[in-house]
């Protein structure tokens, strides 16, 4: 194969010439740096191929809402959306208070006291999402004449979930409570800020 | 396909061979542009720009796809939209100008590419169907970049789909209602944009289909050379894997580097402020000009300024495509049988006419139309006709070409022994 014509092909490039002491060749040495770079870039180019999908600005902009609860009445609750969803805003009547402070913990699915899904001194004052936690429909029992379902909370008519006056699940396929958002109440315990 | 001496594909790993056994596709890959695809050993850099307009085709696609994502098709909200990709989408401002100097930048490629093959006489046989479908995606790709500068909605977008519609609006009898229904109305509204922004999604598909198209027939007779002598035996190649993935990565990269320059350092280098206002139905900007790619054949429409039989416009109209269309009868134009103008003294002196006279055809195209320039569009247009249809043929008859060395083999390394008179590969085999 001593082809003076140059059929060249890597095999053939003499290997002695090429190496240094350690037996690594100049050539391996730019290839594999060269491909790694490559490598290394082409990765870097994913991230933002992958980030445009998640949530934009302009979506973030409107991830926390604020409504003012001062003229829910006892009994009376209130719709609002946050980040395209539904939130339930209810002040309880003390009767509703007092069974859902009836039911012990044990005979819950989902282990929760009303004290824990409200903030402190402001136990009436129920903020839920109006999501069922089943497969995300909007429970009944917000609007005025709706079903409350059997536990005299929320009703889900897609399965048929029924949730307490502390929107704790009761009965249903429904696996936890309706979802209590992060919120604040502002300092005379008017307005809240969901989100 | 491919030369006899051409590597074959043996995998060793089972996995591979059983994958081959069922679907040949990382044979197909190696035959196509691996070790098993033998390519002359003597490409210069003028020929990395096939793998670079792929690249191109592939940036845009993959880019536009996104933009499609968060871009809404509708006269009311797509100026809105695309500022919306602008401020509010993860990374959407790059995105868009990757797609946006992507344009650009694919255009610069096809351009040195069909140059390319002006000078090497890439056209020649047996490469006419290569050039024919190149012609092809050319149009395809201009049609593509006219429709996408409309999506924006801005005032550039609105006025350029008004002008070249109105193109169409210019041929005799049939003009008005083809353009009424080219736009769906009297002017670009709602049914413009929404056809545009279907067409320009399709498009690029067909562009990719039409690209397979062009290498497959390439892939019979092999790539032309520096020389124009065809490949002779397998000194005169070398495997496209790793010789030319090496050299068109290496001109990838350089093509990035230029390309990352213009998204990240001046990205609206290339566009015009004028498309940063919505588009305005009732006002027109001041200088409207196409995309720079479009600027030679906007200087040859605007060249046509009196009525001669026909009317000015239709003049300019017609030119204008006869410049591109011109080039399908390239092939049948261009008699030499020597293909390459580094053996075509005359012919190399006409090339670099025609370069300067198209670099006068892309400044004249975004310059106003007014004198001076409309005098010089005029000759500059005059010249590129002449060049085609009168230079061209003259110069493949009368020419003296320089001699050609035996084979690549010869001009690579200076001497070839099988370049003895008489004595042919043929006849030693």
């Amino acid at each position: 194969m001593a082809d003076t014509t140059g059929t060249a092909t890597p095999d053939m490039v003499a290997p002695e010439t090429d190496a240094t002491g350690d037996g690594v060749r100049r050539r391996d040495f730019i290839n594999i740096a060269a491909v790694s770079a490559a490598g290394v870039g082409g990765i870097a180019v994913l991230y933002p191929l992958i980030s445009q999908m998640a949530p934009s600005a302009d979506v973030l902009a409107e991830s926390t809402v604020e409504v003012d609860v001062s003229a829910i009445e006892p009994g009376q609750a209130i719709k609002a959306i946050f980040r395209k969803q539904p939130l339930f805003l209810r002040r309880l009547t003390d009767a509703e208070i007092a069974e859902a402070d009836a039911v012990p913990l044990s005979d819950l699915r989902d282990p929760q006291s009303l004290e824990e899904r409200t903030k402190a001194g402001q136990k009436a004052m129920l903020i839920t999402m109006g999501v069922c936690t089943h497969l995300g429909c909007v429970p009944l029992g917000a609007a005025e004449g709706e079903a409350r379902g059997e536990y005299g909370g929320y009703f889900c008519p897609c399965h048929g979930s029924h949730y307490d006056t502390a929107a704790r699940i009761r009965k249903g396929p429904a696996p936890t409570n309706l979802l209590v958002p992060d919120y604040e109440f502002n300092a005379d315990g008017t307005v809240v800020t969901v989100g | 396909m491919s030369f006899p001496w051409a590597n074959h594909y043996e995998p060793q790993n089972p996995l591979m061979k059983w994958v081959d056994e069922k679907l040949p596709l990382p044979r197909l890959v190696y035959n196509a542009v691996g070790a098993g695809y033998p390519v002359p050993r003597n490409l210069n850099y003028m020929y990395n720009f096939g793998v670079l307009a792929g690249f191109c085709l592939v940036l845009q696609i993959v880019t536009g796809v996104i933009l499609a994502m968060h871009y809404a098709p509708n006269a009311l909200v797509a100026f809105g939209s695309t500022e919306h990709i602008m401020r509010n989408v993860n990374w959407g401002w790059m995105l868009r100008y990757m797609h946006a100097n992507g344009a650009s930048f694919f255009f610069l490629v096809l351009y040195l590419h069909i140059f390319r093959g002006f000078y090497y006489g890439s056209y020649k046989a047996p490469r006419e169907m290569i050039w024919l479908l190149g012609v092809v995606i050319f149009l395809l790709c201009m049609a593509t970049a006219f429709m996408g500068y409309v999506l924006p909605w801005g005032q550039m977008s609105f006025w350029g789909a008004k002008v070249i519609t109105g193109l169409f609006g210019a041929i005799p009898l049939v003009g008005e209602p083809l353009q009424i229904w080219l736009l769906g109305g009297y002017a670009p509204d709602n049914a413009a944009l929404n056809r545009f922004f279907s067409l320009h999604f399709l498009l690029p598909f067909v562009i990719a289909g039409v690209v397979i198209l062009h290498i497959w027939a390439l892939h019979i007779p092999g790539s032309t050379n520096p020389t124009g002598v065809e490949v002779k035996k397998e000194s005169d190649t070398v495997p496209f894997h790793p010789y030319y993935t090496a050299k068109d990565g290496f001109g990838l990269g350089v093509f990035l580097i230029l390309y990352c320059l213009f998204v990240f350092f001046m990205p609206n280098a290339l566009g015009h402020p004028d498309n940063y206002i919505e588009a305005n139905p009732l006002s027109t900007p001041a200088l409207i000009v196409p995309e720079w790619y479009f600027y030679p054949f906007y200087a040859i429409l605007r060249a046509f300024t009196f009525d001669f039989i026909l009317t000015a416009q239709l003049w300019g109209v017609l030119a204008m495509f006869s410049a591109i269309l011109m080039w399908f009868f390239l092939p049948w134009l261009d008699r030499s049988p020597v293909r390459s103008a580094s053996y075509r003294p005359l012919y190399r002196i006409f090339f670099w006419v025609l370069m300067v006279d198209m670099a006068a055809l892309f400044y004249l195209g975004g310059a106003h139309a007014e004198e001076p320039y409309i005098m010089f569009s005029q000759l500059a247009t005059a010249y590129y006709f002449l060049h085609f249809l009168v230079i061209v043929p003259i110069v493949s008859s009368i020419e003296r070409p320089k001699p050609l060395p035996y084979s690549i083999t010869e001009a690579v390394l200076g001497k070839d022994d099988d370049a003895q008179l008489g004595a042919t590969v043929a006849a030693k085999a």
